[in-house]
């Protein structure tokens, strides 16, 4: 027993925390990645993806969810300062000359994409999640189109007891938000940094779970490096989009019916 | 070959140290390294100075004594190649090479280029070894091993203990050695009995010891004199971990 909590406070323990939390980490992004290429497929699609992650499962399970997540981010940056506070402490003198033989370049900058990717998703969430950054809160007429539109499906709005469901607009808020270069930069350099944290990490896990050898080896790193580009690609196409002009906002939701009958009135 | 050697000098563990530049001419390209710094000792003490100390003992690369960070690499630019076994034709003539002592805390310099490694001691008593009485030697085929297990033994058995992986690691840490350790004895039939106590005694004496974490890099592989692969670290966490699991749910003794 005492031993068993002497495991995370072992080197090795500390490192498997990493690696499943970073597991959990991995196929969030995956499935976030999926999620926001939909605004590729129109803003009633998007908005009723939003619409069904905020009323499918319970308020109650949806923050569970939120909460979770936010813990694996806190215990891997916290097992994160703990290892290299103690690599630190192990070296205290440096070397006048210093070669690097085989370390990827990707593998001994974990620390420094890993600090930068935790000051990004601060920004994400205060951004997009509780919309307080200032002057970027989507919510009034000046920042955006009326942000309250119908949920649409097949063009047509979803009614509920006479009245239109309505949701927020996802759409054009990310569209409003790449608008400005600066906030698609950061989102661009986040994600490229993303990128090298997974091209290491993603191969890395599977060796401190120890579930790698010689012949995984390759494998894994040729799986971590298409993982990496894959995320990298995938979000960061978002920005691209709408600096491009590709996207652009639809005050409408996707609902061509409303058009008619408000133009008709 | 001229060369110009810059070295670090340290009388004590306690003194601060300092680089210190020699010039030595007329060295052979096929004498090793240890040899060119015996030419330099020769030298210093015709100068009536103090000769450099380091570690050496076989040099035929099997004892694991000699141990200098070469031009930024632990074993110098060669290719599993101990310090005692890289020969100066690898350097070029008028070159200036920066030769420095292992850097780890763990390790202390005692003099010189020599470092203390005693806690790679430590970590070997802590339990590389097999308690179970075994009499006089038997016949080697008395116990069945199959190829494939005594080879990953004996790979791992090559480590000769020289702290180049600590040295070369960013994190000062000793995962490859005490993996090979580990592994040499885990892979055994006479030493998986003592596996789970093993692996959690030398961790925990690794870990206590001030060692850095691995991070997967993989320079301690890079520069090992022996080759022994990251594999061996990827065991050393498999069981590990399965033992701390076993050991939750009834203590491993
Ligand atoms: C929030 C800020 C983050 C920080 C400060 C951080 C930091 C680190 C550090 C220092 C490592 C260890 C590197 C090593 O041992 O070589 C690491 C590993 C890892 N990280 Fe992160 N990281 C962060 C976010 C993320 C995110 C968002 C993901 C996934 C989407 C992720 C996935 C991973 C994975 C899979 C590993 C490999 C674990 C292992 O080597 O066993 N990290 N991270
Ligand atoms: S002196 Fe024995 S290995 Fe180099």
């Amino acid at each position: 027993m005492v031993l068993f909590c002497s495991f995370f406070n072992s080197t090795i323990g500390r490192k498997v925390l990493m690696a499943v939390t970073g597991l959990v980490l991995v196929l969030f992004v995956m499935g976030h990645m999926l999620g926001n290429l939909q605004i590729f497929l129109g803003a009633e699609v998007i908005n009723a993806y939003a619409y069904k992650l905020h009323h499918v499962l319970p308020t109650p399970a949806l923050w569970g969810i939120r909460l979770f997540l936010l813990l694996c981010v806190g215990v891997h940056v916290w097992m994160a300062v703990l290892l290299t506070l103690a690599s630190r402490r192990a070296r205290p003198a440096g070397y006048a000359v210093k070669r690097v033989v085989q370390a990827t370049y990707a593998a001994r900058t974990m620390r420094m994409s890993g600090i930068i990717l935790l000051a990004f998703i601060f920004f994400h969430l205060a951004h997009f999640t509780t919309r307080s950054v200032p002057g970027m809160e989507y919510n009034d007429e000046r920042v955006l189109s009326p942000n309250e539109v119908s949920l649409v499906k097949h063009g047509q709005a979803v009614m509920k007891d006479g009245e239109k469901v309505t949701t927020f607009n996802v759409h054009d808020m990310m569209v409003a938000g790449f608008e400005n270069g600066l906030v698609s930069a950061f989102y661009i350099l986040a994600t490229g940094l993303l990128c090298l944290h997974l091209v290491h990490g993603v191969s890395s896990m599977f060796q401190t779970l120890g579930l790698r050898n010689a012949t995984w080896l390759p494998r894994l790193n040729y799986i971590a490096r298409f993982y990496g580009w894959a995320v990298f690609l995938g979000f960061a196409i978002i920005p691209i989009a709408v600096l491009t002009g590709v996207l652009e906002k639809d005050p409408t939701g996707g609902e061509t019916q409303a058009i008619e009958t408000s133009a008709t009135h | 070959m001229k060369l110009n050697l810059r070295i670090w000098r340290q009388k004590s563990p306690l003194d601060k140290g300092r680089f210190e530049e020699y010039a030595l001419d007329n060295v052979s390209e096929d004498s090793s390294f240890l040899e060119m710094l015996d030419l330099l000792c020769e030298q210093l003490v015709a100068e009536g100075k103090e000769a450099l100390a380091f570690d050496h003992d076989c040099r035929e690369g099997i004892c694991g004594m000699c141990a200098l960070t070469i031009n930024g690499i632990p074993h110098g630019p060669e290719k599993q190649t101990t310090t005692c076994q890289l020969h100066m034709r690898h350097f070029k003539d008028g070159e200036t090479i920066t030769v420095e002592p292992w850097r780890a805390k763990p390790l202390p310099v005692i003099k010189d280029l020599v470092v203390d490694r005693s806690p790679f001691d430590r970590i070997i008593q802590s339990g590389g070894f097999i308690s179970a009485r075994t009499g006089s030697a038997v016949d080697a085929n008395a116990v069945p091993i199959p190829k494939q297990t005594a080879d990953t033994a004996m790979d791992a058995a090559a480590c000769i203990g020289c702290g180049a992986c600590v040295a070369a690691c960013p994190n000062a840490s000793a995962m490859l050695f005490t993996a090979a350790k580990v592994s040499h004895m885990n892979n055994l039939p006479q030493g998986e009995v003592e596996k789970d106590r093993r692996t959690l005694a030398m961790v925990t004496t690794m870990d206590g010891e001030g060692f850095g974490g691995c991070t997967n890099v993989g320079e301690c592989e890079a520069v090992c004199p022996k080759g022994i692969s990251l594999d061996m670290i990827a065991q050393l966490n498999r069981d590990y971990t399965s033992a701390q699991v076993k050991n939750f749910f009834e203590p491993v003794s």
